[in-house]
């Protein structure tokens, strides 16, 4: 009688268990898929998503999976957005630095006619690879909301940072520091 | 575990009100349902032993009656209905305006309850966190309340015995006492069997019940609406449901956003079509197109092509594209095609697309050097021109505006085309340069001898499709019926019982249902017609 006793609480408690824990995963989930849907940004630690675009001025594509083993730094702008434009400067000054040290600067652009872009870049001197996103489907597939944006991706391929908005001279040599392939 | 051995023989679970068997109230569990200070018994669950009144150990335990507690599921639904009601007191943050940011509309608009209104975050009232925490708690209210009460009565309906112990039957709403000799029982027998009634008997006690399944509505109301909720839940899952939003403008052809890069649409024309009263069709609504006094949209359709990509690669890499389907979009009359459906939603009318320009004398607009086109979605960086001329564009600003006496663009959409133009005239290799303009001409450097002037624009409509993917509904849909079954079963139909019981000198007649106490009466009168048992009483009736 004892032991049919207890192995009937057992039983409850495990069923109880077992429910709760079903019904508050599919809460959870709905919580987190809600949230989700929200958030402007890919979540840092994760595994930056592969995409491949035409590069302006060449006809060379790239892919960011065959840049593995360097330190990304992926920025979203276009000619139109005043604050995009102003960051263009630091880039290229750090960029040869960098460059050595094993980190690349991928700026993908937004806008929709080439010769604007074209025009940009000769206008500033840029020496970076400048990328083509015509549908704007690497913008979907990272959540890009506001720009500019900018992630900073670690030679692992990991997202280290993200950031919205415009960076200064000093906090982009910090972020370029720390996804700098260790010698 | 206590188990109450009745005085029957039964052997009931812990937390047992009213036997299985016979239904005598067990003495020290009456509080339970407050018997203890009513004369009539309280029958709801028939007294079954609810488990979430009965363990309560761990601390799953104290969750898991917590939710069952319908008192508890009753607060929950209370708070979520005042939330809604509050949610609808401004309108949601997806019906103000896109272009206004909601931090001050709402402050703006509203004032301070307004500000109040968005702080709390009524404003994205439906998913918000804590609005979607009370749904899902409700959820598991419903499913833990059910699965406490619905085990426990099926157990005591299907245990109970025609023999009922004597406060049973003398606690129950409708009794009676009959004091004679001559009592047809199989009479009595007959005319409950006539009325669809299932009879049973054990030792000349005799129990008629009819729709005990009436009992098990509010339970399949409840799987419906469990799975009603699955089916809402699913939505957040890209491959059940899609509800996306894309501009596409004429000739271009852009992706579909929600279909993972598969599918493509060329947007073929954009039509708007207005009601003209001298149309003989539409004739007949002349008076409305008078009085109205502007332009009444017949129809906007976008005529289209779907592609579909034929090439798996990375996302941005060029696709390759292969006809999919050519259909038109139309009001309510989506193109469909895969899983996918477009809606025609927006448009927006008369975007430039190309500019068409001509070289000039300074002062002689009559002049004509030569002529050229620019694709304002993709300019060239050169033009040349037959009569030897060579416009270069030195600058582009699709949607300019002077900033700081400087032109930029602020945005990429050609609404507001302007120009840097430096022209090349025969053989010379200083250009002349010039800014064109919506409105504007200007010489840059003054002294310029030719001048361009816009000699004629052409547009395009863009169009503004809905992307729906919905393989919920079918899974929302059955919920709603099986909980419309479960709500019909549990109001059309009552669960009926009456129990005859026999004494020394006479018998004693009781009855029960969870509704429709009149129906009852209305049975039990039918019943013993004929068989010399006094019609019982209304003990409830007789105390108010």
């Amino acid at each position: 009688m004892k032991e049919k006793t207890l192995q009937k609480k057992k039983k409850r408690l495990v069923f109880r268990s077992l429910m709760l824990v079903f019904m508050v995963g599919l809460a959870a989930f709905a919580l987190i898929a809600n949230g989700k849907e929200e958030q402007t940004v890919v979540a840092k630690g994760e595994q930056a998503p592969d995409f491949q675009l035409k590069e302006f001025t060449t006809d060379k594509t790239i892919q960011l999976s065959d840049l593995k083993g360097k330190g990304i730094m992926l920025n979203f702008w276009a000619t139109y957005c005043g604050p995009c434009k102003d960051e263009m400067p630091y880039m290229e000054k750090l960029y040869p630095k960098y460059k050595e040290k094993g980190v690349e600067i991928l700026a993908v652009n937004l806008d929709s006619t080439e010769l604007v872009v074209e025009n940009f870049i000769h206008e500033y001197d840029l020496s970076f690879p400048i990328l083509q996103d015509k549908n704007g489907e690497v913008m979907d597939l990272y959540n890009i909301g506001p720009i500019p944006s900018t992630l900073f991706i670690n030679p692992e391929g990991d997202i280290e940072e993200q950031v919205i908005g415009p960076l200064t001279l000093d906090k982009l040599e910090g972020h370029l520091q720390s996804i700098s392939p260790e010698e | 575990m206590n188990e109450i051995t009745c005085e029957c023989g039964h052997v009931n679970p812990e937390g047992t009100v009213l036997c299985e068997s016979c239904g005598k109230p067990v003495e020290e569990n009456q509080h339970i349902d407050g018997n203890d200070q009513k004369e009539l018994l309280n029958m709801r669950y028939d007294g079954s032993a609810r488990r979430s009144q009965t363990y309560n150990r761990t601390a799953v335990d104290k969750v898991w009656n917590f939710f069952s507690s319908v008192k508890v599921g009753v607060w929950l639904i209370f708070i979520t209905l005042i939330a809604s009601a509050i949610g609808t007191i401004f309108p949601q943050e997806v019906f103000i305006p896109g272009n206004v940011d909601p931090a001050t509309h709402y402050r703006d608009q509203y004032g301070i309850p307004g500000q109040i209104y968005y702080q709390l975050g009524f404003h994205d009232l439906f998913s918000s966190w804590w609005y979607m925490l009370l749904i899902a708690m409700i959820g598991i209210s419903i499913v833990i309340a059910s699965i406490d009460r619905f085990f426990p009565l099926y157990k005591t309906l299907k245990k109970q015995k025609p023999k009922r112990h004597e406060l049973f039957m003398k606690k129950q709403r409708i009794y009676g006492q009959t004091v004679a000799e001559n009592i047809d029982a199989d009479r009595f027998k007959e005319n409950l069997k006539k009325r669809r009634f299932k009879v049973y008997e054990q030792d000349g006690h005799i129990l008629a019940e009819k729709n005990r399944f009436a009992r098990w509505g509010p339970y399949v109301n409840h799987i419906g609406l469990i799975i009603f909720l699955l089916g809402a839940l699913l939505r957040f899952i890209p491959a059940f449901y899609v509800d996306e939003f894309i501009w596409v403008r004429e000739g271009e052809t852009a992706l579909i956003a929600g279909t993972e890069g598969e599918f493509y649409i060329e947007n073929k024309a954009f039509t708007l079509e207005t009601y003209n009263m001298d149309d003989p069709e539409d004739a007949k609504f002349k008076e409305a197109i008078e009085k109205q006094g502007g332009p009444i949209p017949k129809t906007f359709r976008t005529d289209a092509v779907v592609y579909e990509r034929t090439n798996s690669g990375v996302p941005g890499a060029e696709p390759e594209l292969d006809v999919f389907k050519e259909g038109a979009a139309t009001m309510n009359n989506p193109l469909k095609f895969d899983d996918y459906a477009l809606y025609q939603a927006s448009y927006q009318l008369n975007e430039f697309k190309e500019m068409t320009f001509k070289i000039h004398d300074k002062d002689d607009e009559d002049t004509n050097y030569g002529e050229f086109t620019v694709d304002l979605s993709n300019p060239q960086s050169t033009y040349e021109l037959d009569g030897g001329y060579r416009v270069e564009v030195a600058n582009y600003f699709p949607d300019y505006e002077m900033e700081d006496g400087q032109p930029v663009s602020v945005s990429k959409y050609p609404k507001n085309p302007a120009f840097v133009f430096n022209l090349y005239p025969p053989g010379e290799n200083d250009p002349e340069t010039s800014f064109l303009g919506i409105g504007a001409n200007i010489d840059a450097g003054g002294d310029n001898q030719y001048k361009l002037g816009l000699a004629g624009f052409d547009v395009r409509d863009v169009t503004g499709l809905t992307v729906k993917k919905d393989h919920t509904l079918g899974i929302i849909s059955l919920g709603g019926a099986i909980f419309m079954i479960g709500v019909i079963q549990g109001m059309y139909w009552n669960h009926r019982r009456i129990w005859l019981q026999p004494r020394k000198d006479g018998v004693w007649l009781a009855g029960h249902t969870n509704k429709n106490w009149y129906a009852l009466r209305m049975d039990i009168e039918k019943a013993i017609a004929d068989t010399n048992i006094e019609a019982p009483k209304d003990q409830y009736e007789m105390k108010s």
